[in-house]
């Protein structure tokens, strides 16, 4: 199972989650583990998520989200686990 | 599991520190385009080159999207095309017509640079090597996106003299050519001693008759990326300096390894190699040069500028070969002049020169690179310029390039202006003395000792 790696970076505001979690509830995405912190001042969110199952390619996905982010006033990235387990990991 | 500080470091070293992959490169044999005529030849290396590399860009782009990682350029090097077109070209033009063909060959698959517009003549030029060479300025001139090169010297066959002569001249036509853009013509051109089969990067890139048939190469980048890290180790002993390049290094070159792989699975051809080059742009934060000054110095090509590139150079390569089985090409910084703002900066306030670049070169690649000279200097000059390079590069065991441009009617003090990732370029001064003598005997300049190893 390939696992997609969602970040969500910006100013904090409510319902940021809700409405990611929503999208991916729709999307048929299964959340596998979520995690945030404050750097700087800023909200930071990574989600793992299992795409298998969704309803959408993951190029959809990553566009879709890119727009959800725009409205929202956050940056969302969609992105393999792969780049961060070479980098981090022998 | 990955954790989120982890995530957050690498989407840092993306958007804000410039870490990217700076090329693809699909190596593509011409050695099976062979026919009786030149056109034939042409409608051969067409359709091989539109068939290889017809998902080579698109590819390119699913893998930047899925990972999050852009992939700058999209390229693709040939055989040395004095190979390819030796049995069939009987004059300069005929080498023009298949400059051409692999201009439109370029357009069609929509790379943005073509390389392998070459010959390697490190002994001697064979008459098909020879019309090659003469062919150059006209064929880059007549072309937006063929790239050049001429492998003039080895450590194993010495530096061939008669070559060196002959491409001063050929720099000159390039550049009177091309005068109308800054001498534009003579950026894709690049002079090698020692000049390796599978470099990705250009202008200096060619399929080697030692490699197979289609392959991917992967040059990566990040001099941004090694600059912020070292922010971060500001004042602490050469020790901690050097584990925190080659950590840096490391990490650049496992993305590198990574999109290699990807690339190499979804176009179904073999992956090759990772060039480990540090390569800079003229974006703010991507120089090779702030990383120097970051080191310890004012501007780059003040005194300790070539031990602490020497230090840098062999941190970047400690680091990289634990990333990938497969390291290769040029492999080490690359210090442009045009390429890179901060380098620039040194030039114009007087703390760099033509005499220290040289000097720069010796510990790292490659070699005198996007150097902008006076357009009325001599031919003889160019070659001597270009012979010291090869020196260097023949004695060292390693591999040194010249990539000098005469800018036409411009002269110290002015700025050449190339444009995107060519950057501009101050007009360096050259030494006025002569080497007229020198440049025109004939013959080579036989191998050095230490290449009798059997």
């Amino acid at each position: 199972m390939k696992k997609t790696i969602l970040t969500v970076v910006g100013k904090d505001s409510v319902g940021i989650i809700a409405k990611v979690c929503t999208y991916l509830a729709e999307n048929k995405i299964n959340i596998l583990d979520i995690s945030q912190t404050i750097v700087q001042g800023f909200f930071n969110m990574m989600m793992i998520v299992d795409t298998n199952e969704a309803s959408k390619s993951l190029d959809e996905i990553s566009d879709d989200l890119d727009k959800i982010g725009e409205e929202i006033g956050v940056r969302i990235q969609v992105q393999l686990e792969d780049i961060f387990n070479m980098m981090h990991r022998l | 599991m990955i954790n989120i500080n982890e995530v957050i470091e690498t989407n840092k070293m993306i958007l804000e520190e410039n870490l990217d992959v700076r090329t693809i490169t699909m190596g593509i044999s011409l050695l099976d385009c062979k026919a009786d005529t030149v056109e034939k030849v042409c409608d051969k290396i067409y359709a091989k080159i539109t068939d290889r590399a017809k998902n080579l860009v698109s590819v390119g782009q699913e893998i930047e999207k899925e990972y999050g990682i852009p992939i700058v350029n999209k390229r693709i090097s040939v055989t040395p095309i004095a190979l390819v077109g030796g049995g069939v070209c009987e004059t300069t033009k005929d080498f023009v017509k298949i400059a051409k063909t692999l201009d439109k060959a370029a357009k069609e698959v929509g790379v943005n640079l073509i390389g392998g517009y070459s010959a390697l003549v490190s002994k001697a030029m064979t008459p098909a090597d020879k019309l090659l060479i003469e062919s150059i300025p006209e064929a880059l001139a007549s072309t937006d996106r063929v790239c050049s090169s001429v492998n003039v010297g080895s450590t194993k066959t010495g530096i061939n003299m008669d070559a060196v002569r002959l491409i001063g001249e050929i720099i000159l036509q390039t550049a009177e050519l091309t005068k109308e853009q800054d001498s534009l013509g003579c950026i894709k051109f690049v002079v090698f001693c020692n000049a390796p089969d599978d470099n990705p990067f250009m202008a200096g890139a060619f399929l080697g008759v030692t490699e197979g048939d289609t392959v991917i190469n992967v040059g990566v980048s990040g001099p941004g990326v090694v600059k912020k890290a070292l922010e971060s180790v500001r004042g602490a002993d050469f020790e901690v300096l050097c584990e925190t390049i080659k950590k840096t290094a490391f990490k650049v070159t496992r993305v590198g390894q990574l999109v290699a792989q990807e690339a190499s699975k979804r176009l179904g051809y073999p992956f090759g190699i990772i060039d480990l080059s540090l390569a800079p742009t003229p974006a703010v934060g991507d120089s090779i040069a702030e990383i120097l000054e970051e080191i310890g110095l004012e501007y780059a090509g003040a005194p300790g500028t070539t031990a602490a590139l020497a230090m840098l150079n062999d941190q970047v390569k400690k680091g990289g070969i634990m990333a990938s089985s497969y390291v290769g090409g040029l492999s080490g910084a690359f210090i442009p002049v045009s390429e890179d703002q901060r380098m620039i900066d040194a030039v114009q306030a007087g703390a760099l020169t033509l005499e220290k670049l040289e000097a720069m070169t010796c510990v790292c690649s490659v070699g005198l690179d996007m150097i902008a000279v006076p357009g009325d200097t001599k031919a003889t000059t160019l070659s001597g310029i270009i012979a010291d390079e090869m020196a260097i590069g023949m004695i060292n065991q390693k591999t040194t390039a010249v990539r000098i441009i005469p800018v036409i009617g411009k002269t110290v003090g002015d700025v050449a202006e190339f444009g995107g990732l060519f950057g501009t370029a101050p007009v360096m001064p050259v030494n006025q003395f002569s080497c007229d003598a020198f440049i025109n005997r004939t013959g080579r300049i036989p191998a050095p000792v230490h290449s009798f190893k059997n």
